[in-house]
Order: structure tokens, then sequence, then C-alpha cells
């Protein structure tokens, strides 16, 4: 038996190596899934909350946008107001109860992970788009385009971009938060943990490697997460067409 | 069928408490070249986004060819491609390139196809001499430029009028220039024009019409001789006055 703490680690990592790469895999897998659904939810939310209500819009319709927006509110609020880790209680258990539902535990994560973190990004999203500039949607109006296009084309390129950071923020609070899932058995790193330090008694020896993989997957997150922003700046520079120092410009800017 | 393009009548506005147009009534006939003039305040950029329902109205109507623009079933859209609108602070769509600004409404909105839009969008950026700068962002050109690029954005969409917003007021003194004459050259092309403007000269030379606007209110509405030499009101008279010889204005002293 290993007697130093370093022999423990290096007795961990060879024998349960593959099983953290499992843990490790699953964390990852539920924060990616949930932060690109979650970021979908968001947007779809954000987008519906900001359809103007017109003055002369019918009353049913003005109605039945009331209501849309008081329900994407309540979902906002709930799902911000309470823990994540009661939050898959009572979905994972509920569901059972209620409707006989027989969710895997890990179909149930991707779940609440993604509706959890749609509730998150709505409002950040939202803060995206009410801040660009209100002139870059009356321009868009007034050559025709609807809410619709408008966001499309022309409002969420911009917001997106903006909230980039906010994005990033919230995968990696993601990767961290999946650790609540244990208490449902997704068998995520954390959860993988607890059962190879139970196996041992060895709970430091243990949680410091677990330790190290978090970080070494959030750190490699906001890495990757920094380039993609960086790419999204676009380039600096542009080519004048028809100039005399770039011949092949001619061609492309030629008037037809 | 009405004889009008736009038709305008007892057109009211407020903003709460504050009444910006009182009872307006106007006509623009086709092929007609409008310069709305009077202070700041006086209502004259409130109307013209009434004109196209960036602000609504509080009262009163506002017709396209016969048609209330306020009425169900009326293509606001449709509409707003036909009556284009050149804004004081220019509002290119900053995530794409000159070409992309003249290309996504006709698009998005017109329907058609992407070769045929880019190669409308070419010809028209070049007409207002921005065609070495397709691949620009906006954030990447001049005050002067932008500016054209958007009278270039508005006229892909083929519209029967065209609404300029104070459009030289938030540019440099050297730049109004390049602007002025690209509207100039619309002018001659004939396309109905509704300007709102702090440049006298520039409205004494186009325009076919020119309307005084103070207080709310339609002061005056003649033509730009009539109006520059020989006002019937003394507000007007008054306004002219202040903006043709600034330094005799006795407030300044």
């Amino acid at each position: 038996m290993p007697s130093t703490f370093l022999e423990w680690v290096r007795f961990f990592v060879n024998e349960y190596g593959l099983y953290f790469l499992q843990g490790a895999l699953t964390t990852l897998y539920i924060a990616l899934i949930g932060t690109i659904v979650g970021f979908l939810i968001g947007l779809a939310v954000a987008v519906v909350r900001t359809i103007p209500i017109e003055e002369n819009d019918s009353f049913g319709r003005k109605i039945f946008y009331k209501v849309v927006r008081w329900i994407l509110v309540a979902y906002i609020e709930i799902f911000r107001g309470t823990p994540m880790i009661v939050q898959s209680m009572v979905i994972y258990y509920g569901s059972a109860e209620l409707w006989g539902l027989d969710m895997s535990p890990i179909v149930a994560a991707l779940f609440i992970v993604s509706i959890n973190t749609g509730a998150y990004m709505a409002e950040i999203a939202r803060g995206g788009i009410i801040s660009i500039d209100k002139g870059q949607y009356e321009a868009a109006l007034s050559i025709g385009m609807n809410h619709w296009q408008t966001m499309e084309k022309i409002i969420l390129p911009q917001a997106i971009r903006n909230i980039l950071p906010s994005i990033g923020n919230e995968f990696v609070v993601n990767i961290k938060d999946t650790s609540v899932l244990n208490v449902i058995s997704v068998t995520e790193l954390f959860f993988m943990s607890k059962s190879a330090a139970g196996t041992y008694m060895r709970y430091f020896e243990v949680f410091f490697i677990t330790c190290v993989i978090y970080f070494v997957l959030t750190f490699s997150v906001t890495r990757i997460l920094l380039a993609v922003e960086k790419k999204l700046e676009g380039p600096e520079t542009y080519i004048i067409h028809g100039s005399q120092t770039v011949p092949e410009a001619v061609i492309k800017g030629e008037i037809r | 069928m009405s004889e009008f393009i736009i038709s305008v009548n007892h057109l009211q506005k407020n903003f709460g408490e504050n009444q910006v147009l009182k009872d307006i009534d106007f006509y623009v006939k086709k092929g007609e070249i409008i310069s709305i003039i009077g202070s700041s305040g006086s209502g004259k950029s409130t109307l013209l986004r009434c004109i196209n329902l960036l602000e609504k109205p509080t009262s009163g109507t506002i017709s396209f060819h016969g048609k209330d623009i306020q009425s169900k079933g009326f293509s606001l859209s449709e509409y707003r491609s036909k009556v284009g609108m050149v804004f004081q602070t220019f509002n290119l769509f900053n995530n794409l390139t000159v070409l992309e600004n003249c290309v996504v409404g006709q698009m998005s909105v017109s329907k058609i196809d992407r070769k045929t839009a880019e190669e409308k969008a070419l010809r028209i950026l070049a007409s207002v001499g921005m065609a070495q700068y397709i691949d620009a962002k906006p954030k990447q050109i001049s005050g002067g430029q932008k500016q054209r690029v958007a009278i270039a954005r508005a006229l892909a969409m083929d519209p029967e009028v065209l609404l300029f917003d104070e459009p030289t007021s938030a540019l440099d003194p050297e730049m109004v220039g390049e602007v002025l004459n690209v509207i100039r050259d619309l002018a001659i092309s004939g396309l109905t024009m509704l300007i709102v403007t702090h440049e006298m000269n520039f409205a004494k030379d186009v325009s076919s019409r020119v309307i005084f606007m103070d207080d709310g209110v339609i002061v005056e509405d003649s033509s730009p001789e009539k109006i520059f030499s020989d006002p019937e009101n003394d507000r007007t008279r008054a306004f002219l006055k202040r903006i043709l010889n600034p330094e005799k204005d006795p407030g300044l002293q």
C-alpha cells in the first residue's frame, strides 16, 4: 500500500486514470451541451422578450405578448433564484413521481444544465441586445426589415460578439457546477472522484487530482474562447479595390 | 390613386406632455425636392420620423399613394423600403461591410438573389464614389464616406421617396460638400426627396419647395426664391436673419 501523499497520488493516477478521464469527459460533455443549448434558449427568450408591442396592435396580440413575456420572466426568476442542486433533485425525482418519466441521470443532467443556463443566458443576451445602438435597429426598420430579420442579420451578430466573454464565463461556471449533479448519480468528475476516494478512504489525495483536472479544463476553455474572440474581431485592414498596388483586387471590385 | 405620393393630415405628436407636432398638413408630389428648415426643437426631425413610422403619430393620418399607412393590412415593410431614410448619425450596420450594407435589405426585404443584389449595390456605390471601399467596415471609413454609403443603402431599395434627417449635421466641415454633392446628383435625377437641413445655401439651390417649421407647426411653405428673398411670416424672417448672419445676432454679442 502507498504511504506518502505523492505515492497515493501516483497510485490513483495509475489505477484510476481511466476513471478520472471518463468523469472529466462526462463533465465536459454536460457543460458543453448545457452551455450551447442554454445559449440558444437564452437567445430565443431574449429575442421574444424584445419584440416591441405596438400601440395599434390588436388587443388579442397585446394580451398574447404580455402573457408570453410573463411566462418567460417567471422562468428566468425561478431558475436563477433556486440552487441547481435543488433543481436537480426536484426535476429528476419529480419527473419520475409525477409523470412516471424514467430519465437516465445523464439525460436529466443535460436537461437541467441547459434550462438553468438558459435562464442566465436570457438576461445576458437581453443585455447584449439592448446595448446595441438604437440607430442600428432604426436603420434596419427604415429599409423595411422586420423584427426577426433585424435581429438575425444586424442586432444578434453584434450582440453575440459583445456577450462572448459572458458566454465563456457561463461555460466555465458550468464545468464546475456540474459537480452538483452527483446528487442524482451522474457519473461526472466529482461523482467518480468520490467513489474512488471512498474505496480507499483517501479523500485529500483524490480530490487534489480532481482539483487539478477541473483547473486544466476551465483554463483550456478560457484560452480557447479568447482565441475565438480574437478571430471574431475580424481583420483590421481592408483592400481598396482598383488600387494600383493591389492589382488582383481590381478584378473583384470591378464595376459590372 | 392620389396625385400625391405622401399626404399628411392633421398630424399630431406628443412626447408625454410635450406637444412636438401640432396639426400638420402637407403633401408631397412626385419629383418634388422639399427642404424643411427651422430651429432645433421645431419638430422637423419628428415629422420626418413620423412619415416612416419610426415615431407613431399621436393622431392624424399619413397616406402613401392615398393609402393610410397606419391601417390594418398595410405592408409597413414594403412601404419603408419605398420611403428610404438617411440619418444624421449614418447608422450603417456595424457588423457588415460597405457592400453588405447595401445588399442585406435587397436580399431580405425584396427577396433579390445575391448576385443581382451585389451588382446593383456595386453600381450604386460607384455612383456615390464608394466602389473602392466595398470591403471596408463602417468603423474604417470617414464620416462623409459613411453617409455616402448610407445613401447608397437607401437607394439600393429603389425608393420612391428619400427622407434625409440632417444628413450633414454630424460631419466635419470639409466632408459636408461630398455628401451634399451626392444629394444634388439625386435631385437632378428626379428622385422625390424630403430634406431636413441647416444648410441654407444648399436648400436654396436644390429645393423645389421650402418648408419653414417653428414650434410644431408649418409656418411657411413656398418656393425657395420666395422664402429666402421675401418671406411672408415674421418668424421666418427672424429665423433666416439669425441663421444667415450669425455674427449680427444680438444674442451672440
